[in-house]
């Protein structure tokens, strides 16, 4: 990581820190803050969190790990998770699974070489009458197809 | 994305008009409002039934210079879709609940918490508690009443179930990992930030506006008697109208099926994947706290499902929802899940199969949270109620 690269990061984390403040209690915000503009927390971004909370690095990784949404690992610039659970499993999630994976070339779990997209499955979306479902981003689609769910896909940048 | 509700009942969905039960709780004080949510006998509306009077009350009379409501808008139970339903459409209900909860039991601090996955509605919950801002519904001097002030704000979830559960939540708040915390002391007496915290599912707060604005004689004239009101049911699976709707207790799994137009139904799941599985033969049940008590989560399966997948699908889903703090839940899942496994590839004997119900047993006792004491209950319900199915298909195994 280049040294303009760290100023420029150490300078956001402090922005967040300062708008959701120095507790511990603000750890999952500010998590979340860096996820959403980098799509991981790298090791670096989880030390400058840890200082500036003034917690052990450990902390905030151990933090970063429990949670399916927060990543250390770097993410595509749009993360689509498919609905694994029952009901979306019933109604066809798996057509639409293949279908992706043969769409992006890529299997679950992987990112796409141009970096545009992380597949993920997820549990429960809370769409179980309108299943199969994804969400893409913080965007959430339903009464998925194999060709619907492409469709979304297409219009990704 | 829609967000149909399929039947309104006389509850939940009767009239409401934004500002009834903050006027209303205002008016008749605090002692009130905990004597009508008595009366009520209004039990929690996120699976476990806990009286709400009771949780209130405690945490009315623990002395603290703060105190918070959370409202637990983490719904991840496979099947449950109530919450978003309400949130996005009758947001009033559940915000004014939580307001009058703040009235009642004396805190200043509301947090909505999230869940992750529904992100996509924080932008329009915002906007709604901005106008409640603008009417004096939160806030300073909520209604004129001198020094009752009550605000919300929101936080998200990052993808976890077991932060569904009370302590769970409390300690992600509090930026840890979302580990359940030994009960007790409870959160009525500490809860976040060590304080005192009633933490309520978003269906109870949206009964409690009702209850305050209707009273609480009123709202235990429906249902039955030890379960009053109405809940609502998340229903999908295979029937021709899954959506959400709001029935009285008491009703019957066969009555639900017609309602929804489920044909050849083989099984219900109800209460989500913790839940139990009802075979065809207990159709007769009654859901209520006096049979069968639920979140409200109705899944249909019909005769063409392999009981066996739903059951590995299950056990999938607590493997890895499991946080990995207590040993039970943690090796217990996995265990069940490769029993499972054995019985789809046919290496299994009947003496293991019946170690791992007992395994179950074990977990319902000594898991520390709610997650390891119900996962196991598809397990053994699944694997006693459709033995026939699964044992007996004239496979027969290796």
């Amino acid at each position: 990581m280049l040294v303009m690269e760290k100023n420029s990061l150490s300078e956001e984390i402090s922005k967040l820190v300062d708008l959701y403040g120095k507790d511990r209690s603000s750890l999952l915000p500010i998590l979340q803050g860096i996820e959403k503009n980098h799509k991981y927390i790298s090791d670096f971004a989880q030390q400058e969190v840890a200082r500036l909370l003034d917690i052990h690095p450990v902390e905030v990784y151990s933090v970063v790990t429990f949670y399916s949404f927060l990543t250390h690992k770097p993410m595509g610039r749009n993360v689509v998770r498919l609905c694994q659970t029952i009901t979306c499993d019933m109604f066809g999630k798996e057509a639409v699974a293949k279908a992706i994976e043969r769409e992006l070339g890529i299997k679950f779990g992987e990112t796409t070489k141009d970096k545009k997209v992380t597949l993920e499955y997820a549990n429960c979306l809370g769409m179980c009458d309108q299943g199969p479902a994804m969400l893409v981003n913080d965007q959430v689609y339903s009464h998925l197809t194999p060709e619907k769910a492409i469709e979304i896909l297409e219009k990704l940048k | 994305m829609e967000n149909k509700v399929k039947r309104e009942g006389a509850v939940i969905f009767s009239d409401y008009t934004r500002g009834d039960a903050v006027k209303k709780a205002v008016s008749i004080g605090r002692e009130d409002v905990l004597f009508e949510l008595k009366e009520s006998k209004l039990r929690g509306r996120g699976g476990a039934g806990f009286p709400t009077s009771i949780k209130w009350m405690l945490t009315a009379a623990a002395k603290s210079d703060k105190k918070y409501v959370i409202c637990n808008a983490d719904e991840g139970e496979p099947g449950t879709f109530k919450d978003r339903v309400l949130l996005l459409e009758y947001p009033e209900l559940v915000f004014e609940g939580m307001v009058v909860g703040g009235y009642a039991i004396g805190a200043k601090e509301g947090i909505v918490y999230l869940r992750g996955e529904y992100e996509y509605m924080l932008k329009s919950l915002q906007d709604y508690l901005e106008e409640m801002r603008k009417d004096n519904l939160l806030g300073k001097d909520i209604l004129g009443k001198k020094g009752f002030d009550f605000d919300i704000i929101i936080r998200l979830g990052s993808g976890a179930y077991v932060c569904g559960e009370e302590t769970a939540l409390i300690e992600s708040l509090e930026g840890h990992r979302g580990e359940a915390r030994n009960r007790p002391p409870f959160p009525v007496n500490t809860g976040l930030n060590g304080k005192p915290t009633t933490v309520n599912n978003v269906e109870t707060f949206a009964s409690v506006a009702h209850i305050v604005t209707k009273g609480g004689a009123w709202y235990s004239q429906h249902g039955t008697d030890k379960s009053t009101g109405s809940k609502l049911f998340s229903v999908s699976g295979d029937c021709k109208k899954p959506g959400v709707y709001e029935l009285p207790w008491g009703t019957t799994i066969n009555e639900l099926l017609k309602i929804v137009e489920a044909e050849n139904t083989k099984a219900v799941q109800v209460g989500g994947a913790s839940g139990l599985c009802v075979p065809k033969a207990q159709f007769d049940r009654q859901l209520g706290y006096e049979d069968l008590g639920t979140g409200g989560s109705i899944m249909v399966f019909n005769e063409s499902r392999d009981m066996l997948h739903v059951l590995k699908n299950f056990m999938e889903f607590f493997v890895e929802e499991s946080c990995g703090q207590c040993t039970p839940c943690r090796i217990g899942n996995v265990k069940l899940l490769e029993g499972v496994e054995m019985i789809e590839k046919g290496e299994y004997t009947f003496n293991y199969i019946n170690k791992l119900k007992e395994l179950g047993e074990t977990m319902r006792i000594s898991s520390k949270c709610g997650l390891g004491q119900s996962s196991p209950n598809p397990f053994i319900s699944i694997l006693e109620n459709f033995k026939e199915e699964i044992f007996n298909n004239g496979k027969g195994g290796k």
